[in-house]
């Protein structure tokens, strides 16, 4: 493969550079782009901070499933299942709320005399089930060598049908109004909404973890070239199996905050949640092929989305086109992403 | 060269016995013996698809032999990964160069066995960037051998480059066996120097290393032992004190017997 004998000295590397450079930079730059034309056009009814909050919240739950899809896709890997993920926990987490925080008739008062006990236990269910569905992911994929596409599209369905057959295929209601005063629509210091600050310190943990620690680095090592990890003796099945686990967790905890935000579990929201999040990673820079990828540039790649559909919500501008915006930049993003590949292939 | 292959060879630290090694119907080893004494470089040449890279897998826990054994140091060993072999000090220079191309150089060196902070951070897997890094000048400077970027990604570096990088990794490591599978092939005229006198300087501290190369030339200017594959069967032993580039071609193609059977 390698063997390719080189004719050229080092004078590639700086094409490759820009070319490898050229992605976050573009995509950075669309983004500020964004925020400048949406300014221009709608001055302080788009730019306040009181909107940046909006769209920060909007962002949230998406963030969430982009954040542990970054680290699968740098793995090389895909998870399809985390929109499915998402919505098993949050019924899972909602049933728990509802069962444990009073009687049903009580609940079906509104009133919840033990949701101390309900929505702290909800909430660990929840996470728990994400928590299992990454681990199954990861086993299937490790142990039964099958390939993570096909793995997680089963799980997609396993885990989409298992809340359906749970919650009869509607909304779970009932659920304690608190975990939404509390939660959803908290905003501590009269500013920072609870899913924002759940979503910062998410953010910053995984940044540390993969630009910081073993964990990243054998997450890189991997996706690059999985020989080369295994044969520097790292243990690339179990770190598989983690890094589906911590997606399967973060689609529970996702669940989680958007059960908060709208006090209730539902079933039927979150169908594109696996393709919004694996393009927000992608126009994010991180590459489909493995080994490249930053957790800044999946935040960017949320932001794009969430930007353009508020900027057309408050112009008036039919939703529908953010949908044909982001499908372009999707395209554009993978087209970067080739064109890096192949320039590196040429060696 | 004369002091070196008079050295007191002592027992081999490396030998391999009645390897054998099958891929499907196709025989690639046949109870092939080998060893790797102290203090020598050993070539291992052969033709295209003559076995050494599989006899290298074999020896180094990549592959499992079909039968034969292996001693490491006088006692029988069973690598079952690449990582156990690195664990006792045998360190490899794959021909694929196993490196992470989307890494780099101190990334690629310390693979798997990152230096972490000190602390509490360093239980949370929280990695000393700068220790590996300082480590890594100060051991190339030692080895003399210069690498142009240590940040830049491997991938945008040239083949050659890249080589050097393996080779450094493999020679700062090994503390009983080096191994390199064709480590010159993509490298310019003074980058096969370097790594001709690296293999030298690593021999003088004691350290065997095993040279696959299908340069003649680079293989008598190192090699104080010649062992010579042909279609998975090691048909010669060379002393290049005394045997020509014509005596190894010969045993390698076989056309020196003369019986044909390269067929
Ligand atoms: N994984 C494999 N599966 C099947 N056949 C293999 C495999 N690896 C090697 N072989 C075969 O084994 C034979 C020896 O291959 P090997 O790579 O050991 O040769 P080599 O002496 O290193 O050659 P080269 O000089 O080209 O590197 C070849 O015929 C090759 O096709
Ligand atoms: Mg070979």
């Amino acid at each position: 493969m390698s063997e390719t004998p080189s004719q050229e000295g080092n004078g590639g590397g700086g094409i490759r550079g820009v070319l490898t450079g050229l992605g976050p930079a573009l995509i950075f730059g669309i983004l500020v782009g964004l925020v400048v034309v949406f300014t221009i056009i709608n001055g302080t009814a788009f730019f306040n901070p009181e909107n940046f909050v909006n769209i920060t919240v909007d962002a949230s739950v998406l963030l969430l499933l982009a954040v542990g899809m970054t680290f699968v896709i740098i793995t090389a890997g895909i998870d399809l299942s985390v929109g499915a993920v998402l919505v098993l926990s949050s019924v899972v987490a909602a049933q728990v709320m509802v069962a444990l925080s009073g009687t049903e008739q009580q609940v079906q008062n509104y009133q919840f005399p033990t949701q101390g006990i309900g929505i702290p236990a909800g909430i660990a269910a929840g996470l728990l089930a994400g928590l299992l569905c990454g681990l199954g992911n990861g086993f299937l994929i490790t142990r039964l060598r099958m390939p993570p596409f096909i793995v997680t599209l089963g799980t997609l369905g396993i885990a989409l049908g298992t809340a359906q057959i749970l919650s009869g295929g509607t909304n779970v209601p009932y659920v304690p109004t608190a975990i939404q005063s509390q939660i959803g629509e908290r905003d501590l210091f009269g500013f920072l909404p609870v899913p924002v600050l759940i979503t910062l310190l998410v953010v910053i943990v995984a940044w540390l973890a993969l630009h910081r620690t073993s964990f990243g680095r054998y997450t890189f090592a991997i996706g690059s070239n999985v020989d080369a990890a295994r044969r520097a003796g790292i243990n690339v099945d179990r770190h598989l199996l983690k890094v589906y686990a911590l997606s399967g967790f973060l689609s529970g905890l996702a669940g989680i905050v958007d059960l908060a935000r709208f006090n209730t579990a539902s079933v039927s929201a979150h169908d594109a949640d696996n393709l919004a999040a694996i393009s927000a990673v992608v126009i994010g820079g991180t590459s489909l092929f493995g080994g490249i990828g930053t957790i800044v540039g999946s935040v960017v790649g949320t932001f794009i989305p969430a930007v353009l559909r508020n900027g057309f919500v408050i112009q008036g501008v039919q939703a529908f086109w953010q949908q044909v915006a982001i499908g372009a930049v999707l395209i554009l993003a993978v087209f970067i992403d080739q064109r890096r590949r192949s320039a590196e292939e040429r060696m | 060269m004369e002091k070196a292959r008079d050295l007191p060879g002592g027992e081999p630290v490396l030998r391999a016995r009645g390897i054998d090694k099958s891929f499907g119907a196709v025989r690639v080893l046949e109870s092939v013996d080998f060893e790797v004494r102290p203090g020598e470089v050993v070539a291992l040449i052969g033709d295209n698809g003559a076995g050494k890279s599989t006899l290298i897998n074999v020896l180094t826990g990549v592959l499992r032999p079909d039968s034969g054994e292996i001693f490491f140091e006088e006692k029988r060993v069973r690598f079952a990964t690449p990582h156990e072999a690195r664990e006792r000090g045998i360190e490899t220079v794959y021909q694929d160069l196993a490196v992470a191309p989307q890494l780099d150089a101190v990334s690629n060196i310390f693979l798997g066995r990152e230096h972490r902070r000190a602390g509490i951070l360093g239980r949370l897997g929280f990695l000393d960037g700068g220790r590996m890094r300082r480590e890594t000048e100060d051991q190339l400077t030692d080895l003399r051998v210069r690498l142009s970027s240590l940040e830049k990604p491997l991938s945008t570096l040239s083949g050659g480059q890249r080589q050097g990088v393996a080779v450094a990794r493999a020679v700062m490591w090994a503390s009983k066996v080096v191994i390199m599978d064709e480590p010159t092939a993509a490298l310019g005229v003074a980058q096969v120097e370097m790594v001709l006198d690296l293999i030298r300087r690593v021999r003088d501290t004691g350290i065997p290393v095993v040279f696959i190369s299908h340069n003649m030339p680079h293989v008598f200017e190192v090699a104080d032992r010649i062992s010579v594959l042909r279609l998975g069967e090691m048909v010669a032993e060379l002393d290049p004190a005394t045997a020509t580039t014509d005596d190894a071609v010969a045993a390698m193609t076989g056309s020196a017997s003369g019986n044909g059977e390269a067929a």
